[in-house]
C-alpha cells in the first residue's frame, strides 16, 4: 500500500512522542502523571512496530501481533501500577514520587 | 497533497503537541485529557496504516479503559483543581538533556539509514486471519505469546486486587 | 567361614549410647543414664566374648595360623584408584584380644562408676564421655587401615582430654587436660609424618597389605635410605613417636601423672588399662613391618621402653600421691611391654617377646584396673589422695584391702599369679636377645615390688592418722568389679596365651626358663617386698634415713627429675619468646592488618558512594536513560568499526 508518506516520517514522529514520555518520566512528581508518560512511550513503540510492519514486511503480521501484546501488557501494567499507587497513597497520604524514598541505601 | 498526507500531518501534529502538553501541563486532569487526545490520534494513524482491528482495540482499551482508570485514580488521590507547582529547574534540565539528546541521537540514526520499503502485496488483515493466527502455531502462529499474555493478565488482575486491598491493622 | 559382620556393632553401640545420653541425658535421672551406659557396654562386652570364642575356636586356621578377617569394610574416601581411605573391622588375634580387654575393663569401670560417681554433678556427662571413649578405643582396636587407626587415635585423645578435664572448675584439672592433649597431639604429629612416609613408600594404608610377609608393600618399601637408616625405619620410628606419646614413654611421659586429675574410674580405664597401651598395640599391629623391614626401629622401641620403665619405677618410689604412684607404675609396666615387643623377632619361638608383651598387656589391664579401682575406693573412703592422710585402713575396708593385696602381689610377680607368667616371659625374651635390658628389667621388677608394697603398707598398715569420720567400705556396685578383677588377676595367667597370640599367628607353646629368669625374678620381688615391709609396716624413721643417704637421687626422683620444669623452660622461655611471639606479631599486624585495611577501605568507599542511592526514582531513570544512550552511541558510532 502506498500512502504517499515516507516511513521516516512515522518514525521521527514516534521518536518525538517517545522522548516526550521520557521527559515526563524524569520531571513529573505525581505518580499518575509518570504512569501517563509510560503510556506515551508504549504508544510510540506501538506506532513504530506497526509502521515497520506495514512498510517493510507487509505480508507478515509480526508487528501487528506484537503491538497487540504490548497493548495487553500496558493494560495489565496500568492496572497493577494504579493498585500500587493507591496503596502508596494510603501509607504516605501523597503520591509524590520524591517523598517515597524510604527504600534508599 | 493527497488526503492521506493531510491526515498524517494533522494526526502527527496532534500527537506531538498533545504529548508535550501531557507531560508539561500543571493540571492533572488536563494532562489526562491530553493523553486521551494523543491516544485517539494514534488510533487514527492505525486506521491510516490499514490496521483497523488494532485501531479499534486502541480506542476501546486505551481511550476507553486505561484513560478512564487513570482518571478514576486521579479522582481518588487528588483534588481536581489542584495545580502542580512547576518542576524544579534542575529536574527540567535533567529531563531536557536526556530527552533532547536521545531524540537527536535516534532521529539522526533513523535519517541516516536507508529503509527499503517492500514491494510485496500487502496481506489482507481480516478478523478471521487474526483469530486463526492467535490460536495456531508454526509459521505465522502466535498461540504461545497469546497464552502467556492470558496468564499475565490473570496474574495482573490478582495482583491488582491483592495490592490494592485494604490491609487490616489491629 | 563364620560371618563376623555383627562385630561392627561392638563399637557402634557405645557411640549410639553416647549420642543418646549426650542429647537427652540432662532430662533423665542420673542413675538412669548410668544404667543405660552400662547396659550398652554390657552388650558390647558379651558380643566381644562371643567374637573371641567364634574367632579362636570356630574359625578354620590355614597352615596352622589364625587368619586376618576383614569382617566389614567400607570405602570411605576414594581419592584415586590406589589412594583410598576405608573404614571397617579387622579381626586378627591381637585385635580380638584387645576387644576382650577393652570391653571387660570398660564394663567393670562402668559398673564401678555407678557407685563412685554418685551425687557428682555431670553424672550423665561422665557416662556419655565414657561411652565416647569406649567407641573410640574399640574403633582404634578394630581399625582395618592405618588411617582409620589415626582417626580413632585422635578421637581417643579427645575423649581422654574431656575426661581428664571432667572437673573443669578445677584449674589443675583444666591444666592437666590441656597438657595431656598438647603433649599427645605433638607426638601424633610424628605419627602422621610416619604414616605419610610409610604409605608413600608402600603405596597402601591397609594393615593386611602392609603386614603380609614377603608381600608387595614390604618389597617396595625397602630401597631408599636416609642418614644411614632406611626410609622404612625412619617412618616406623616416627610412627613409634605417636605410640610413645600415647603410651607415655620417656620423654613424652609428662602428661600421664597429671592426667590423674580426672575421676579415678577414668584413670583406671583410660590411663591404666586401655588408651595408654594403644602405643604398644600400634607397634604390635605393625610388628611384621618392624621386625622384617626395620629391626633398628625395634631396637629403638626396646631401649625407649626399658629406660622409661626404669625411670618411672625410680620416681614411683618417692611419690606421695597414691594415684601418681600408680601412674608411674603404669608407665613402668608399659615400658615392660615395649621391651617385650622390642626384643622380639618375627615368627615361632623367636616371637616370644611379642606374645609375652601382649600377654602382659592383657594381665596388666586386669590388675592395674584393679589397683586403680581399689585406689578409687580408698579415696572414696578417706577423701584424699595423699598417703600421709591414710594408714591402718585394713580394718575399715576389708574387701578393698584383700583385692588390693592381690593386685600388689600380682604386679610384684609373685609365682602363680597372672603377672608372674607374663612378666617372666618378657624377661625370658630379653634374656635371649639383650642381656643389658634383661638386667635393667630385673632391677625394675624389684623396684616395682618395693614401691607397690610401700604403697600397700602405708595405706593399709602403718600409723592411723586422725580421720574426720570413720572410713567405710564402698557400696556393692564398687566392690563387685573389684572382686571380678581380682579373680581375673589371679587366674588370667593360666590362659595358654601362646596358643592364641603370636607374632606370626601360628600357635606355639612357651616354657618359663626357671633357672635363669623365674627364680631371680622371684628373689628380686621378695627382696623388694621385704624392704618395703621393714620400712613401712610400722611408722619408723627408716624411710627418712634412706632418703638422706641417697639425698641427690631422692630429691631428683621426688621432683620427677625436673622434667616438668625443663619442658616449661623450653616452651615458655624459648618457644614462646622466640617463635610464638614473632608469629603472633606477624599474625596481628600483617595478616589481621591487611584484612582490617581491606575492611576499612571498603567501609570508607561505601560511605562515599552511598549518596548515589538516594531513593529518588527519577534520578535512577535519568541515569538509566543516559546509560542506554551512551551504549547506543558506542554501538552505532564506535563499535561498528570493530566488527
Amino acid at each position: 500500500m502506498n500512502t504517499g508518506i515516507p516511513l521516516e516520517y512515522f518514525l521521527v514522529m514516534a521518536t518525538l512522542m517517545f522522548f516526550a514520555g521520557v521527559y515526563g518520566f524524569i520531571t513529573r512528581k505525581n505518580l499518575i502523571t509518570i504512569l501517563m508518560s509510560v503510556e506515551l512511550m508504549l504508544n510510540a513503540v506501538n506506532i513504530m512496530l506497526l509502521a515497520f510492519n506495514r512498510y517493510l514486511y507487509p505480508n507478515q503480521l509480526e508487528g501487528h501481533f506484537f503491538a497487540l501484546f504490548v497493548i495487553a501488557v500496558a493494560a495489565s501494567e496500568a492496572a497493577v501500577a494504579i493498585a500500587i499507587i493507591i496503596n502508596i497513597y494510603r501509607s504516605f497520604h501523597s503520591i509524590d514520587v520524591e517523598k517515597t524514598d524510604e527504600m534508599k541505601y | 497533497m493527497t488526503g492521506n498526507q493531510i491526515m498524517f500531518i494533522v494526526f502527527s501534529a496532534m500527537i506531538v503537541i498533545f504529548s508535550i502538553l501531557t507531560v508539561t501541563s500543571r493540571r492533572i486532569l488536563r494532562a489526562a485529557t491530553f493523553l486521551l487526545f494523543v491516544l485517539i490520534s494514534t488510533s487514527g494513524l492505525y486506521f491510516m496504516l490499514n490496521f483497523q482491528f488494532l485501531a479499534a482495540v486502541q480506542l476501546t482499551l486505551y481511550a476507553g479503559g486505561i484513560v478512564v482508570l487513570i482518571i478514576f485514580s486521579i479522582l481518588l488521590t487528588s483534588h481536581i483543581d489542584e495545580k502542580f507547582e512547576s518542576a524544579a529547574l534542575l529536574k527540567k534540565v535533567y529531563g531536557a538533556i536526556a530527552s533532547i539528546l536521545g531524540a537527536v541521537l535516534v532521529i539522526n540514526t533513523l535519517i541516516n539509514y536507508t529503509f527499503v520499503p517492500s514491494t510485496e502485496a500487502a496481506k489482507d488483515i481480516n478478523m478471521n486471519l487474526i483469530g486463526n493466527s492467535l490460536i495456531s502455531w508454526g509459521e505465522q502462529g502466535y498461540a504461545l505469546p497469546f497464552e502467556l499474555i492470558s496468564i499475565l493478565l490473570l496474574a495482573a488482575m490478582i495482583a491488582a486486587i491483592v495490592v490494592a486491598k485494604k490491609i487490616k491493622t489491629n | 567361614m563364620t560371618n563376623f559382620s555383627y562385630t561392627v556393632l561392638i563399637p557402634l553401640i557405645p557411640i549410639f549410647v553416647f549420642l543418646f545420653i549426650g542429647l537427652t541425658g540432662h532430662k533423665m535421672k542420673p542413675l538412669v543414664s548410668g544404667i543405660i551406659g552400662t547396659t550398652g557396654l554390657a552388650i558390647s562386652f558379651i558380643l566381644s566374648y562371643f567374637t573371641a570364642y567364634q574367632y579362636f575356636f570356630n574359625t578354620e586356621k590355614i597352615n596352622g595360623a589364625y587368619q586376618k578377617i576383614l569382617a566389614v569394610n567400607i570405602t570411605w574416601l576414594q581419592f584415586t584408584d590406589k589412594l583410598h581411605v576405608d573404614m571397617g573391622v579387622l579381626l586378627d588375634p591381637i585385635s580380638v584380644m584387645m576387644l576382650v580387654v577393652v570391653t571387660t575393663v570398660s564394663f567393670m569401670v562402668h559398673i564401678y562408676s555407678i557407685g563412685y560417681m554418685k551425687g557428682e554433678r555431670g553424672y550423665h556427662r561422665f557416662f556419655a564421655f565414657l561411652s565416647l571413649f569406649s567407641f573410640s578405643m574399640l574403633g582404634l582396636v578394630l581399625a582395618t587401615n592405618i588411617f582409620q587407626m589415626y582417626i580413632f587415635w585422635e578421637l581417643v585423645g579427645v575423649s581422654s582430654f574431656l575426661l581428664i578435664g571432667f572437673y573443669y572448675e578445677k584449674p589443675s584439672a583444666v591444666a592437666a587436660s590441656k597438657k595431656a592433649f598438647i603433649v599427645t597431639r605433638f607426638a601424633d604429629l610424628g605419627f602422621l609424618i610416619g604414616i605419610l612416609i610409610l604409605s608413600f613408600n608402600t603405596g597402601t594404608f591397609d594393615f593386611i597389605n602392609l603386614t603380609t610377609v614377603g608381600g608387595p608393600a614390604m618389597a617396595t618399601g625397602a630401597g631408599a635410605s636416609f642418614l644411614g637408616l632406611s626410609v622404612m625405619t625412619w617412618s616406623l620410628i616416627f610412627v613409634f613417636m605417636g605410640g610413645a606419646g600415647k603410651s607415655a614413654m620417656f620423654p613424652l611421659h609428662i602428661w600421664l601423672p597429671d592426667a590423674m586429675e580426672g575421676p579415678t574410674p577414668v584413670s583406671a580405664l583410660i590411663h591404666a588399662a586401655t588408651m595408654v597401651v594403644a602405643g604398644v598395640y600400634l607397634v604390635a599391629r605393625l610388628f611384621p613391618v618392624y621386625a622384617l623391614s626395620a629391626p633398628d626401629g625395634l631396637t629403638v622401641v626396646a631401649y625407649v621402653g626399658s629406660f622409661s620403665s626404669l625411670f618411672a619405677a625410680v620416681i614411683a618410689c618417692t611419690q606421695m600421691d597414691i594415684k601418681r604412684v600408680l601412674a608411674y607404675s603404669t608407665m613402668s609396666q608399659i615400658g615392660y611391654m615395649m621391651v617385650g615387643v622390642g626384643v622380639s623377632r618375627y615368627g615361632g619361638e623367636a616371637g616370644l617377646g611379642f606374645m609375652a608383651s601382649m600377654f602382659h598387656l592383657f594381665t596388666h589391664a586386669m590388675f592395674k584396673a584393679l589397683l586403680f579401682l581399689g585406689a578409687g575406693s580408698i579415696i572414696h573412703a578417706v577423701h584424699s589422695n595423699v598417703m600421709n592422710e591414710m594408714g591402718g585402713l585394713r580394718k575399715y575396708l576389708p574387701i578393698t584391702h584383700i583385692t588390693f593385696l592381690i593386685a600388689c602381689l600380682t604386679i610384684a610377680g609373685i609365682p602363680f599369679l597372672s603377672a608372674f607368667f607374663s612378666k617372666d616371659e618378657i624377661l625370658s625374651a630379653a634374656f635371649e636377645h639383650n642381656r643389658l635390658i634383661f638386667f635393667v628389667q630385673l632391677f625394675v621388677a624389684g623396684l616395682t615390688a618395693f614401691y607397690m608394697f610401700r604403697l600397700y603398707f602405708r595405706v593399709f598398715w602403718n600409723k592411723e592418722p586422725h580421720y574426720h569420720h570413720t572410713p567405710h567400705e564402698a557400696p556393692l556396685t564398687m566392690t563387685i568389679p573389684l572382686i571380678f578383677l581380682a579373680i581375673a588377676s589371679i587366674f588370667a595367667g593360666y590362659i595358654p596365651f601362646g596358643q592364641f597370640v603370636s607374632s606370626d599367628s601360628i600357635p606355639f607353646h612357651s616354657e618359663i626358663d626357671w633357672l635363669h629368669v623365674a627364680i631371680p625374678s622371684i628373689i628380686v620381688g621378695l627382696l623388694g617386698i621385704t624392704l618395703a615391709f621393714v620400712m613401712y609396716k610400722k611408722e619408723s624413721n627408716l624411710p627418712d634415713k634412706m632418703a638422706n643417704s641417697l639425698k641427690l637421687l631422692y630429691v631428683g626422683a621426688f621432683n620427677k627429675f625436673y622434667f616438668d620444669e625443663l619442658y616449661l623452660f623450653v616452651t615458655k622461655k624459648i618457644i614462646f619468646n622466640y617463635i610464638s611471639r614473632p608469629v603472633a606479631w606477624f599474625d596481628r599486624h600483617i595478616v589481621d592488618g591487611s584484612m582490617n585495611g581491606i575492611a576499612w577501605i571498603t567501609n570508607a568507599a561505601s560511605i562515599k558512594i552511598k549518596g548515589f542511592q538516594s531513593g529518588q526514582l527519577q534520578q535512577y531513570a535519568f541515569v538509566f536513560v543516559l546509560g542506554s544512550l551512551l551504549l547506543g552511541i558506542l554501538f552505532s558510532y564506535f563499535f561498528i568499526y570493530l566488527f
